[in-house]
């Protein structure tokens, strides 16, 4: 049979499917949810998966794909979800993504896949990435083993960070035969995968499963080692004999505002926040030892719309803040955040104060801070990234009473790596140059991606750099040609 | 897992660890420190190092008891482990040829101030060291010290051991009788660092303190650290921890210091009444964790 003409299983006539309404998510009632940490999204059962599945349209030419930065085959796998071939349809989606557990469940599906499936001109889309997490889930319940590796080539790759690009990378690497190293600053491997986003959206367990999948496949890892600080990449080459590098180190620096009471007692970066629960886990003190504020019954505000501000404002409803404020100061059509966040966020009683923006932090007298001074925002001519510049409306100002802020407006490169390592080219905000395709840098056997060059991006973004970044370390291993 | 190749107690609740870390050692410069988490539980805390042995490959730490993460870590012995440690971190220190160096220590600081003093006196410096403590036992490292040093000055506050006074009293007095000093190192308590700060400001001498905020990763990426100089927010763990004396905001770096006094205290209590009850199963003092309250996951309760 011709694959053009290959049969659908799918018993559905075409005309049918798009009456078949959009599977709901099962989830966590937002009144109990809000009282603890476990995940928000209950996963999909066979049934409910089964069901969805029938809704796709099996576009000749499925556009899902094309915007899908990794290319994952989603007609391909999806057609094997209504075969009810679960492993087969997990195996399809592994050729193109290592972590589909977790972009299942953190992708902003709206502007890659499910932005661009056929059902969405009339209907809601597919739920691709509640299919491709059911399917991840079903895999590792299953304790499929993992794909083989290729015959040993002998050669050795070292990996700068255990984020989403460095684990591609190591995962592409390991397949092909290198020995593969990853090299991680903090204890735990993961990068913002386990810093940044809470157990409610991707937990823990999740996240070991994957590694631990790695570290069968052969992956070594090895943590507490800030590259630049503990060892430089020169000595990488010159004394460990690594035959390549790969940078994957993220955009980790935190930015603040730079307005007058930042310095004060309760005003945390997001990544502090954070770091403390979720690397941390402060929201178990004393049971563990680091500390956090209090928030049970306070009045908290995070400033920015982003994943980052929705992560660590409703994690601080999770710990008892009765009053959770997100400050933005655009309007909600330009929230970088995912959708799904966003209903959740409300769900969970979070105010938003959209088109508001923090001038000043007041101090209480005794160091801490007592609450944000604001001003109200509209919206002018298109800026430089295309969304319509917010600009403060003269007189709007106005307080609002808080015991603990939080900035997430953003980060910046972290400079450890590019400083130490001479003749590695940068950009002029610090990130580090590399090829669109082949992700090479300036350094003869370097290659960079992921945050660390596009700067603050999405997990299914730095993970397309770290495959892309695989295959032409894998060429230049072969070929030793730059 | 990083193993403690030697423990002693070198004054009341100070300890001085040997760790075994290769990859720390060949690579640490004076100035620099490491982070350290003992358990899985454990909190992340910054302490610098005192000296390393690049053949050996081993970081001498001094550690003072004052939370319970410092408790936690003196109670370990000569062969026990620490989880993580991570470094070196930091820029190191500026080891330049001043001319008439004054190093003042105070307490445990002068753990710290030692690698940087001995690199400045190989740099052909004269240093001149005022070390000070509360009573006799708290001057630390006066041998090492005194041999780094061309002139050593000892002050207590209760006049136990050398002369009665503040560090400051005496370099006061020695700015008086027209020592040429060119720079100053300041390494210990806050309120020490900020008084010499102070004094050389009049004097218009360059003064270089070492900071000791709240850190948990230390590589950038939180920005808990973060500490006021010149008016502008600079990393501790990257930008530092030594700055300009003149520029640093003393208030704010101590108003941060005491965020989460409540939350330390609690912990330590919490840790020192397990010590107790721990006498039986043969005192051997653990993280005292497993005897804490069951947890409350989260709020929103009433
Ligand atoms: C709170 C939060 C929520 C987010 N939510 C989403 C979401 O829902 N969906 C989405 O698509 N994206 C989300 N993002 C963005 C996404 O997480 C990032 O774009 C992605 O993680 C970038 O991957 P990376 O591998 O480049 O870097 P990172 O994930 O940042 O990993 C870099 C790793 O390198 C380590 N490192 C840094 N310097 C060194 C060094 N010198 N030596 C050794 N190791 C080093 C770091 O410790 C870190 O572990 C979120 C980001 C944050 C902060």
């Amino acid at each position: 049979m011709s694959p053009a003409k290959e049969a659908s299983a799918n018993p559905v006539p075409m005309k049918e499917r798009i009456k078949i309404p959009r599977q709901g998510m099962p989830e966590q009632a937002a009144e109990l949810r809000v009282m603890n940490f476990t995940e928000v999204n209950l996963g999909y059962s066979m049934e409910l998966a089964r069901q969805e599945a029938l809704r796709c349209l099996e576009c000749a030419k499925p556009t899902c794909v094309d915007y899908c930065p990794v290319g994952v085959k989603v007609k391909d796998f999806v057609k094997l979800i209504v075969a009810g071939d679960y492993l087969g349809a997990a195996a399809k989606i592994r050729e193109d993504n290592v972590l589909p557990a977790i972009t299942g469940r953190v992708c902003p599906q709206e502007d890659h896949c499910e932005g661009f499936c056929l059902l969405h001109k009339k209907v809601d889309s597919l739920g691709i990435g509640y299919l491709e997490r059911f399917v991840a889930d079903y895999e590792q319940k299953a304790g499929a083993p993992p794909a083989a590796n290729a015959a040993p080539t002998g050669k050795k790759v070292a990996i700068v960070g255990s984020g989403p690009a460095g684990l591609s990378a190591a995962g592409d690497l390991i397949q092909r035969g290198h020995q593969v190293h990853v090299f991680e600053a903090l204890h735990e491997i993961g990068g913002v995968l386990v810093y940044g986003i809470p157990e409610f959206r991707l937990p823990k367990q999740v996240m070991r499963e994957q590694i631990d999948t790695m570290r069968k496949m052969g992956v070594e890892f090895e943590t507490n080692v800030v590259v630049g600080k503990t060892v430089s990449i020169d000595e990488l080459f010159e004394e460990e004999g690594y035959d390549a590098v790969f940078i994957a180190t993220g955009a980790g620096l935190p930015v603040f505002l730079n307005i007058p009471g930042e310095h004060l007692n309760g005003v945390y970066s997001a990544n502090e926040f954070l770091t403390r629960i979720n690397l941390m886990h402060a929201y178990e003190f004393p049971r563990y030892d680091e500390p956090m504020v209090g928030l049970r019954g306070k009045h908290v505000a995070v400033i920015g719309g982003g994943n980052t501000a929705l992560d660590a404002i409703r994690s601080a409803r999770r710990l008892g803040a009765e009053r959770a404020y997100v400050l933005y100061r655009r309007s909600e059509t330009e929230m970088p955040a995912r959708a799904e966040e966003v209903k959740h966020a409300k769900q969970e009683g979070i105010d938003f104060q959209v088109l508001t923006n923090p001038v000043e932090f007041l101090d209480d007298g005794r160091g801490w801070l007592r609450a944000a001074r604001c001003v109200r925002m509209e919206l002018g001519e298109p800026d430089a990234s295309g969304r319509r510049r917010p600009i403060p409306i003269a007189g709007s100002e106005f307080e609002v009473p808080l015991s603990v802020a939080i900035i997430a407006t953003g980060t910046s490169a972290n400079p450890l790596v590019q400083s130490t390592t001479p003749g590695l080219k940068t950009n002029k905000r610090g990130y580090i140059e590399a090829d669109s395709e082949s992700q090479r840098t300036s350094r003869k056997g370097v290659f960079a991606g992921g945050d660390i060059v596009t700067g603050s991006a999405t997990v299914i973004l730095a993970m397309g750099a770290g495959r892309r970044a695989a295959k032409a370390i894998h060429e230049y291993l072969n070929t030793g040609a730059w | 897992m990083y193993r403690i190749l030697d423990a002693q107690f070198i004054a009341p609740g100070i300890k001085r660890f040997v760790i075994d870390v290769p990859r720390i050692a060949k690579k640490h410069q004076a100035g620099q420190f490491v982070i350290l988490r003992l358990h899985e539980r454990g909190e992340r805390i910054p302490i610098t190092i005192e000296s390393s042995d690049r053949e050996k490959g081993t970081i001498r730490i001094v550690v003072q008891a004052v939370g319970k993460t410092t408790y936690e870590l003196n109670a370990l012995e000569t062969g026990g482990a620490i989880l993580d440690v991570v470094g070196p971190l930091g820029k190191p220190s500026e080891i330049e040829k001043y001319g008439t160096v004054a190093v003042l220590g105070g307490g445990v600081g002068t753990a710290l101030a030692y690698p940087t003093t001995a690199a400045l006196k190989k740099a052909g410096n004269r240093i001149l060291t005022i070390l000070g403590g509360r009573s006799r036992e708290l001057v630390l490292l006066e041998k090492e010290m005194r041999e780094v040093s061309d002139a050593l000055y000892v002050t207590t506050d209760d006049g136990s051991y050398g002369e009665k006074g503040l560090v400051t009293d005496k370099l006061r007095e020695l700015i008086g009788k027209g020592e040429p000093i060119q720079l100053v190192l300041a390494v210990g308590p806050v309120p020490m660092m900020k008084a010499v700060a102070d004094l050389t400001r009049e004097h218009g001498i360059k003064t270089i303190v070492s900071l000791n905020p709240i850190m948990i990763d230390g590589t950038g990426m939180c920005g808990g650290c973060r500490v006021l100089v010149g008016g502008k927010s600079q990393f501790a763990c990257v930008d530092g921890p030594e700055f300009d004396a003149h520029q640093v905001d003393f208030g704010v770096l101590m108003q941060r210091n005491r965020m989460y006094r409540d939350a330390e205290k609690e912990s330590l209590e919490r840790f020192q009444h397990a010590c107790e009850g721990d006498g039986q199963n043969g005192g051997k003092c653990r993280s005292g964790a497993e005897n804490a309250a069951p947890v409350v996951i989260a709020g929103g309760k009433p």
